[in-house]
């Protein structure tokens, strides 16, 4: 397990890559967020985007998922490279969270995270807060979606 | 087609929109596929964690969020996406059974030199609970097809 104290700011990780489908993208969409140019690939096509692409919400929610992945130990990259188990608890938030470039089907994103800040509190001595720039690339290289976070993770001890 | 523009949005205006009833069900599907924490699967896992109880994902939230947004009024809107959100707050957890109705507030309103067709609309977006705590607060920018592309706002 990996605590707040081990942390070292700078240190980046790449949390692992997804390609997104047609098909699970219209599956998330139809759920939580049903703008044609996210359900239709008819209409996507007559829209400013060109093509159907990913709800923003589906690409941040899977940044999510490969942080908890990469968390855990679940992930084959983590395995191979001796990685972090981190131990989060709740997160209050997050900001500046920018959709740089559309995500269509068949495009690979790339999620990463970077740690920024330490924030320790006197209230909460079993918790310290950690700040983090996370990033999604797309296979050009392009960033795609990019936000800072902040979560709680244990003290040692704690 | 869209029947609301960028011009029918005045700063200052709040609206209430639809409600949804957060499902257990929902709440570990969500988390299964993208936030698979104890916290947000397990009642006995929520109630040790700082939550308090099983509670749903944030990403989850922001997600019902957009859906509300969307059958509230995003559907019948000029809509072209979203450059980002400047903020977004958890203020409180959503446990199963909650219900979180949508408050829209218009903060700004602002045309776009380089693409004439739309501007850019910034929203304060809250789930509130029926005893009016706020569950989440985001605040993000919408891009918003114009009635007339190219006019002077008055």
């Amino acid at each position: 397990m990996t605590y707040f104290e081990e942390l070292e700011i700078g240190d980046h990780e790449v949390l692992g890559r997804h390609t997104f489908t047609e098909a699970e993208m219209i599956a998330f969409a139809k759920l939580y967020d049903p703008q044609p140019f996210h359900v239709d690939p008819e209409a996507a096509k007559r829209s400013h985007f060109g093509a159907l692409v990913a709800s923003g919400w589906h690409t941040a929610s899977m940044w999510m998922k490969f942080f908890i992945a990469f968390n855990t130990g679940s992930t084959k990259a983590l395995e191979a490279e001796g990685g972090r188990m981190l131990a989060v608890g709740p997160s209050p938030g997050f900001t500046n969270l920018r959709w740089l470039k559309p995500v269509y089907a068949g495009d690979t994103i790339t999620y990463a995270t970077e740690a920024r800040e330490k924030i320790a509190t006197r209230g909460r001595p079993q918790w310290g807060l950690l700040k983090a720039y996370n990033s999604g690339t797309n296979q050009h290289g392009d960033l795609v979606i990019d936000f800072e976070s902040a979560v709680l993770v244990a003290r040692k001890g704690g | 087609m869209p029947d609301i523009f960028f011009e029918d949005f005045i700063i200052g205006e709040v609206k209430t929109f639809g409600s949804h009833q957060f499902g257990e069900e929902e709440i570990v599907a969500f988390a299964r596929e993208f936030d698979p924490q104890p916290m947000h699967l397990d009642k006995e896992a929520g109630k040790a964690s700082l939550l308090g109880g099983m509670a749903a994902s944030g990403w989850h939230t922001c997600a019902v969020l957009m859906r509300l947004i969307c059958d509230g009024f995003l559907l019948r809107t000029a809509s072209m996406g979203s450059p980002g959100v400047t903020e977004n707050k958890w203020l409180a957890p959503v446990f199963p059974g909650d219900v979180l109705t949508l408050r829209r507030t218009v903060l700004e309103s602002r045309t776009s030199k380089s693409k004439p067709d739309m501007g850019l609309v910034t929203f304060r977006f809250e789930l509130v609970k029926p005893d009016k705590t706020v569950a989440m607060s985001q605040v993000c920018v919408i891009m918003i097809g114009r009635r007339n592309p190219g006019a002077r706002l008055a």
